[in-house]
């Protein structure tokens, strides 16, 4: 092939391809606020699937928030608030079908493969900006958790945390909260998963993790032998509550959103906190500040 | 077309035939035509591509996702803090690796069968850690060994990190070095021994100098490499480059810090990379006929 001729054929080949892989602009108007009940009907909602509300979640999903590693089962919090708002918006519990979200894979760019990802997501305003989320479905605490006889054991204000060497999980607002508000001497432990701090913490490479309240209690009494709450840590303002989390610009946002508030109005949440999520609160236990 | 650098008359009174500069100044205008076309053939390249990719529809959501030139600056420090640990643990872990490396190259290479049990075990050494996924040996030193709980070892993660990246990495390291002891020509061997020097003495002052000369490029690849795996051991729950622009990722969703930390890796690298291929060739170790002429 002469020069010339390659070239062309690479420019084209170029603009070929290019505008090959370009796909269909995706509408991004703001999303239409429902004016009344029914622009959140059934059949008027922008689904993934007609006919199918497709959540996602990260694998492993961990208790308290699933149950056994199966989101399908209707147990644990999440996947049973999940079923309610798939309820409320008038899906049957088998038109719910659940796929594997990774939690990075939640927020990246591009279309997503599932109409809400419920992933013990925290609500920010920096996040809104990649992502929409449902109002809060979960009011988060943050605790401290620790093993008998470790140096934090005894600690009653967040300064008796200062000298520890505590972990968190990566992503997660504990660490937010545990680099901002406990300020530790030390660098924090970060992990991928808790799993892996509290498996740091059995080796005595920790002397606590930082985690929100109900997985503390989980940990507590399902992880640990000797695990103990060492107690609440002081929020940083506002509430910080865990949201749906939907595609940036989403349609279906405002009929998520409503869904969440009914289930709220109507006592649903509480109902579901109870059943599911250890509903004794370290507030007795608060650090203070 | 004269050439105002070439004078017409050397001193020596020598000037080039008519036909001898007609030569000169076609070659030298085809060295500028060439210059000319590969410059305006990268141009058009580079359009089309910048062109093309900016056209595409979801151009500006990648471009404020991940080239957010504000948020870069932003998360620059946390990053460089955690790149600065990937920098302590592959300097450390280098140095080690290069001692434990050469020494089971040179235990595979002992030749007579006193010392068969030695050869056996560098051999049996480096199966081993070469097939063993390198995240299965820093978990299972990171977090088996304080799970043990015995007295007197330490259980900062970044320690048993470190010690798994050199015990894997020793292993390649080895196969490098043994390749180049190997490409040693016997004759070498034999000419060191005839001149009176011991085993040792060859090893030392024949045989390993013109190995590690002939390795170096490959030795290179593996510190390359040995520098961006040193941030697997952020499984163990250090704060590592990777996991520093991770933690940054998660306050807003913003991938630009994972960016900021590729900028960083490649700029630590293509400075060391160059300092070696300059030395390497100002010493002549390049060619196995002992550099150029």
């Amino acid at each position: 092939m002469n020069p010339r001729t390659a070239v062309a054929v690479l420019a084209a080949a170029l603009v070929v391809g290019i505008t090959a892989c370009a796909p269909e602009d995706e509408s991004s108007g703001a999303a239409p606020t429902p004016s009344s009940a029914d622009a959140c009907s059934k059949d008027k909602l922008a689904l993934k699937t007609p006919g199918t509300f497709t959540a996602g979640t990260d694998k492993p999903a961990y208790e308290p928030w699933f149950s056994g590693d199966d989101p399908t089962n209707g147990k644990g919090f999440e996947s049973a608030v999940t079923y309610a708002v798939a309820a409320k918006l008038g899906f049957g519990k088998d038109q719910v079908k659940w796929q594997t979200v990774q939690f990075n894979a939640a927020f990246a760019p591009g279309p997503k493969k599932f109409d809400v990802d419920v992933n013990q997501i925290s609500i920010s305003e920096e996040r809104r900006k990649a992502v929409d989320f449902s109002t809060g479905y979960y009011d988060v605490d943050q605790a401290v958790i620790t093993t008998a006889g470790s140096k934090i054991a005894q600690a009653r204000s967040i300064g008796d945390l200062a000298d520890a060497k505590l972990g968190a999980q990566v992503g997660t607002t504990s660490y937010t909260v545990l680099r901002d508000v406990v300020k530790p001497k030390q660098t924090p432990g970060v992990f991928d998963t808790n799993d892996l701090a509290v498996q740091a913490l059995k080796n005595k490479q920790l002397d606590g993790i930082v985690v929100d309240l109900p997985t503390g209690f989980y940990m507590v009494n399902a992880q640990l032998d000797d695990g103990q709450i060492v107690g609440q840590l002081p929020g940083g303002g506002e509430t910080e509550q865990f949201g749906f989390v939907l595609e940036k610009g989403s349609a279906l946002t405002p009929c998520v959103s409503q869904a969440v508030d009914a289930l709220k109005n109507d006592g649903t949440l509480a109902k579901l906190r109870q059943e599911h999520l250890t509903t004794e609160t370290a507030s007795g236990r608060e650090l203070t500040r | 077309m004269r050439n105002p650098d070439e004078p017409a008359v050397t001193a020596d009174g020598w000037r080039p035939s008519r036909l001898q500069q007609e030569r000169l100044a076609y070659r030298r205008r085809q060295t500028v035509r060439s210059g000319l076309i590969a410059g305006v053939s990268t141009v058009v390249v580079l359009v089309l591509v910048v062109v093309g990719i900016g056209s595409t529809p979801g151009w500006p959501r990648v471009r404020e996702t991940f080239f957010d030139v504000d948020r870069g600056w932003e998360a620059l420090p946390v990053v460089a803090q955690g790149l600065w640990l990937n920098i302590r643990v592959m300097i450390v872990c280098a140095i080690l690796i290069v001692i434990f490396g050469l020494t089971l190259a040179i235990l595979r290479t002992l030749r007579g069968p006193v010392f068969f049990p030695l050869r056996m075990f560098a051999a049996a050494y480096t199966d081993v850690f070469r097939e063993l996924p390198l995240l299965l040996v820093i978990f299972l030193l990171g977090f088996g060994v304080p799970a043990l709980q015995l007295r007197g070892l330490p259980n900062q993660a970044v320690i048993w990190g470190g010690a798994a990246l050199v015990l894997t990495y020793s292993s390649y390291v080895a196969e490098v070095f043994r390749a180049g002891i190997e490409s040693v020509h016997p004759s070498q061997r034999a000419a060191a021994r005839s001149l009176g020097l011991t085993h040792r003495q060859t090893l030392r002052f024949v045989v390993l100098p013109q190995a590690v000369r002939r390795v170096m490029p490959p030795l290179l690849n593996d510190f390359v490499s040995l520098q961006k795996d040193s941030g697997l051991i952020a499984v163990l729950g250090v704060i590592d480059a990777i996991r520093a622009a991770q933690l940054e990722t998660a306050e807003d969703f913003n991938f630009t810090p994972y960016v900021v930390a590729g900028i960083l890796f490649v700029a630590l690298t293509i400075p060391l990379t160059r300092l070696t291929d300059y030395v390497a060739r100002r010493q002549g170790w390049y060619g196995g006929g002992g550099g150029p002429v």
